[in-house]
């Protein structure tokens, strides 16, 4: 993970954010640092209550550190009020003033900003052009649909041209084909504006699709930061690789550690090659993951790390899952695109072997 | 403690700073204009009477709330107690009583009535009851008296189906306030049982009826426990203005059918006794008070569970 | 064909509801009718007339009573509305903190005491106040309206103000709007019909009232409900149910227009 050449748009330095004091004190942010590039689509993911909102909207500035630093290209600016930050939020709720159209909404920014009219509404047609809605400027916004409302909100936001655009789980109104169209969108003008957009979501695949890089939190720690690649196939932590897609958990005895990798004796039977998280160096019992799409059925009689009985096929339309019992009691699941023919000849019931790829395994942290 | 803390800590001091700052006008006002001239009263009910109204600066007395239930006869100095007070007492704990009552009777039917009604007809139904709501007491206790006198309407029908052959006088008896209060009052009464009724969840009443209770049942056991809050909160909000109700009977009870309301406004006229008058007020005040606790002890017991 | 079992209806409530409504009406309409009554009397009818309203009109007392009237409650209203305004921003929408419990009950207060308590007690001070400083203006009667009103501004206003999203002024802070201007360009306009919905109830409550202003009023200072309940002593003729019509008109139309202002969803 090498820092690309840019400037850090923002930095967070240690910070730590808690509501409530003595017993009940909750802390939703725990000794928190994190660098976001500029011009990057960083998204923040995970559960709810993990800390992501709180540190998007520190960032923003409604909310203020109980320690540490948020730095804007070196600058402190964790004091600072949020009408004196240039970063924009696009909410949630999208928040469009109800008592004003499409166009005055989009203009709002830059008319607080003391610009002249001729600018605001040049800059508010081509607002319109970049999302596509020049027909509706004059709407209330209370007549336009939800999609319209999202870009109408993300026009508003870009409008003032911000340094970093702050997008609080904007897609999670929309309907599954709009929120995909959505999401093409926002990857689009991510690209043309330049603009440095970190995305807070729940949604692990929405987060695989759109970043540039990921950072996974839990209980108010980042957890990993990485890129969709890394994260998925190289998750560090336990509940990285449990959040994210689905995965298979193995146990393991260390036999050798190389470097960035160590040879595993799973409890199941094989030795397999595993990469290791940075700067860990593990001897003992570990957990291994393996992702379903990194494991092949084995007949009896062949060449196979692990073996079990085939419990169950279940058919996805475009891959089949295979779940398998192996001899020790884990459960393995197996997924195998549908583009090879008919069935793969095993029949439930049978014995079967698993395959591990070479090179797909990875030790985690618990 | 670090920056950060100490900028978090200074926005939150400055919050609190600012809604002292908006709030404290209109506290100020209701202090100076409202709250605060209470505590003058009390004052003024331990104090001497002045010969011309007024009391006599600073020469205390307990005889402002010893007048309020007992007198010492003029010639012979004996104790007694004062009857004329404690009569009216009883008339306004007795008429604000079956005040509450019957505006209760009437008034429930009235807010289930409208809180039934299909909801785009029901703002018309509320309309026609917040009308009565908004308008001047007077006209209204002008308008009972209209119907009461002995030239009302009342009389005159009961005359003219020849059921009667005098006009039975209503006027300027402890009827006529009777009427008047209930008049007055019902629409008090209507507005808190219907918000409660509003948020009656009826799918509960249709579980009462499913298991074989009939509509009294269901009125008795399910409806009525289910709105309690509105129905406490409908008899506070009657039986309060009715305890201190002063132009009803003045109007239509004329002057010798007094209530605590004009008993007091005696003692700060004619009756020159500001210290009787600011007991028989702070009397008032802690009847009222005591029932205003008795409706927050019921409302924080959780009364009324099943609102949608 | 049976209608069918319907659970909301109750046997006799219905006949009960509309004989209510009727019987609240009843008295007043026919106090409106005897407004327009040709003859001396309230009680025969001698064909139809206005000149009770001309009477009324050219009264000195009713003009100089009504005049009273309307600038106490445009005074009253105005400085309840505004600091019923400032008192709901700070009281609304926030976590609860310490003080607010406190803050709520106190702006309530003049709901829970008795008019005649608070009249009395005015009656008291003001009068004290009047000794020291020899002021008998109707500054008094002004106060007095003002503080009774201000509860019955901030409930419209408050309603309004919890019904809208915080948010919307944080993304006016994000959009840089500094606080005045986040107030003055977001939350004012949105706020307007509570504001407006709470002046009007408070404008009625000043005009209607009869209690406090009777005990705090100096000689002469009448207002309109005063001078109705002096008239009432007296032998009424019809002059009165033409001042009470008037009024009465006048109520219905703020009620009217407080209705239509409350049910508009901005």
């Amino acid at each position: 993970m090498i820092l690309a050449a840019g400037q850090t748009a923002i930095e967070a330095k240690g910070v730590t954010k808690q509501f409530g004091t003595g017993q009940d004190a909750v802390k939703a942010l725990d000794n928190v640092s994190v660098s976001i590039r500029e011009n990057e689509f960083f998204t923040l993911l995970g559960p709810s209550g993990c800390g992501k909102t709180t540190l998007l909207r520190l960032i923003a500035g409604f909310d203020f550190p109980n320690e540490g630093e948020i730095l804007l290209y070196g600058e402190n600016i964790a004091p600072l009020p949020p009408y004196k930050r240039p970063v924009n939020t696009v909410f949630q709720s999208y928040a469009l003033f109800p008592h004003m159209t499409v166009a005055q909404n989009i203009g709002f920014g830059l008319e607080m900003l003391g610009k002249p009219r001729a600018e605001i509404d040049k800059r508010v047609s081509q607002m319109l052009q970049l999302v596509r809605m020049e027909e509706l400027a004059n709407r209330r916004t209370s007549q336009i649909s939800g999609g319209q409302q999202q870009r109408v909100a993300l026009a508003r936001a870009l409008a003032p041209a911000p340094k970093v655009l702050l997008l609080d789980e904007p897609l999670s109104a929309l309907d599954y084909k709009l929120r995909k169209d959505m999401q093409i969108e926002l990857k689009r003008l991510q690209n043309e504006t330049g603009i440095t957009f970190i995305f807070v979501t729940h949604d692990q695949e929405e987060a695989l699709t759109m970043s540039d890089r990921i950072a996974v939190m839990s209980r108010g720690k980042i957890l990993q930061i990485g890129s969709p690649r890394d994260i998925y196939d190289r998750p560090s932590v336990r509940f990285v690789a449990n959040f994210i897609g689905e995965t298979n958990f193995l146990e393991g005895d260390v036999l050798a550690v190389e470097g960035a990798s160590a040879t595993v004796k799973l409890a199941g039977g094989g030795t397999i090659v595993a990469g290791l998280p940075e700067g860990l160096k593990p001897h003992g019992r570990v957990t291994v993951v393996v992702r379903p799409e990194h494991a092949d059925l084995v007949k009896p009689g062949g060449e196979a790390d692990l073996w079990g009985k085939l419990e169950n096929i279940v058919y996805f339309g475009t891959d089949t899952h295979y779940y398998v019992k192996l001899d020790g009691g884990e459960a393995f699941i197996i997924r195998q695109q549908n583009s090879h023919g008919a069935g793969s000849g095993h029949a439930v019931g049978n014995p079967v072997g698993v395959a591990l790829e070479a090179n797909s395994a990875q030790v985690v942290r618990d | 403690m670090g920056v950060a803390q100490q900028a978090a800590d200074r926005a939150e001091r400055d919050q609190i700073r600012k809604r002292w700052l908006l709030s404290s006008p209109a506290l100020i006002i209701i202090f100076f204009a409202a709250i605060g001239p209470l505590a003058v009263v009390v004052l003024y009910s331990f104090m001497v009477k002045g010969d011309y109204g007024d009391v006599k600066y600073w020469q205390f007395s307990l005889d402002g709330w010893f007048n309020v239930v007992a007198e010492r006869d003029m010639f012979d100095d004996t104790l007694g107690l004062a009857w004329a007070n404690i009569s009216i007492f009883w008339r306004s704990l007795k008429l604000s009583f079956i005040t509450t009552i019957i505006t209760l009777f009437f008034g429930f039917p009235t807010a289930y009535f409208i809180a039934t009604r299909k909801p785009d007809k029901r703002d018309l139904w509320l309309f026609l009851i917040t009308i009565p709501f908004w308008t001047n007491i007077l006209i209204r206790t002008f308008a009972m008296q209209e119907v009461i006198r002995n030239e009302g309407i009342i009389n005159s029908a009961l005359m003219g189906l020849g059921l009667v052959d005098q006009p039975v006088q209503i006027m300027f008896t402890d009827w006529a306030i009777l009427f008047g209060m209930v008049y007055v009052y019902l629409p008090l009464m209507v507005l808190p049982l219907y918000a409660s009724l509003e948020k009656l969840d009826f799918r509960l009443v249709e579980a009462g009826y499913d298991l074989y209770a009939n509509r009294f049942q269901v009125l008795w056991r399910v409806i009525i426990p289910l709105v309690k809050p509105g129905i406490v909160a409908g008899c506070i909000l009657v039986f309060i203005p009715s305890l201190g109700a002063y132009v009803i009977p003045r109007v239509l009870g004329g002057g010798k059918n007094m209530m605590l309301g004009n008993l007091i406004d005696l003692q700060f006229g004619q009756g020159r006794n500001w210290p009787l008058g600011s007991a028989l007020s702070i009397t008032l005040m802690i009847i009222v008070t005591l029932a205003l606790l008795v409706y927050v002890r019921n409302t924080a017991k959780g009364g009324g569970n099943g609102h949608v | 064909m049976s209608k069918g079992f319907s659970i909301t209806s109750m046997p006799g409530f219905s006949l009960i509801a509309l004989a209510c409504f009727a019987v609240l009406y009843l008295p007043v309409a026919t106090l409106v009718f005897y407004a327009f009554n040709a003859g001396q009397s309230v009680a025969m009818w001698e064909g139809f007339s206005l000149r009770w309203f001309e009477s009324a009109w050219q009264n000195t007392a009713v003009q100089e009573a009504t005049i009273r009237s309307a600038v106490i409650a445009v005074v009253a209203a105005t400085i309840a509305t505004v600091t019923a305004t400032m008192a709901a921003i700070a009281t609304t929408r926030t976590a609860p903190y310490r003080g607010l419990t406190f803050k709520y009950a106190f702006i309530n207060q003049p709901l829970m005491v008795p008019e005649i308590v608070t009249a009395v007690a005015l009656l008291i001070v003001f009068s004290r106040i009047k000794i020291w400083t020899g002021y008998s203006g109707l500054g008094y009667i002004i106060a007095a309206h003002t503080a009774f009103c201000i509860p019955f501004a901030y409930m419209p206003i408050r309603a309004r103000l919890e019904g809208m999203d915080l948010t919307l002024e944080r993304a006016a802070a994000d959009l840089y709007a500094p606080p005045w201007a986040a107030f003055k360009r977001v939350t004012l306009p949105i706020l307007w019909p509570g504001i407006l919905a709470g002046f009007m109830l408070a404008f009625v409550i000043s005009l209607d009232d009869v209690v406090i202003t009777e005990f705090v009023k100096s000689a002469g200072q009448e207002t309109l409900p005063t001078y109705m309940l002096g008239q009432l002593k007296r032998s009424v003729t019809p002059e009165i149910n033409a001042i009470s019509t008037v009024f009465l008109g006048i109520s219905i139309l703020l009620v009217t227009m407080f209705f239509f202002i409350s049910r508009k969803k901005a």
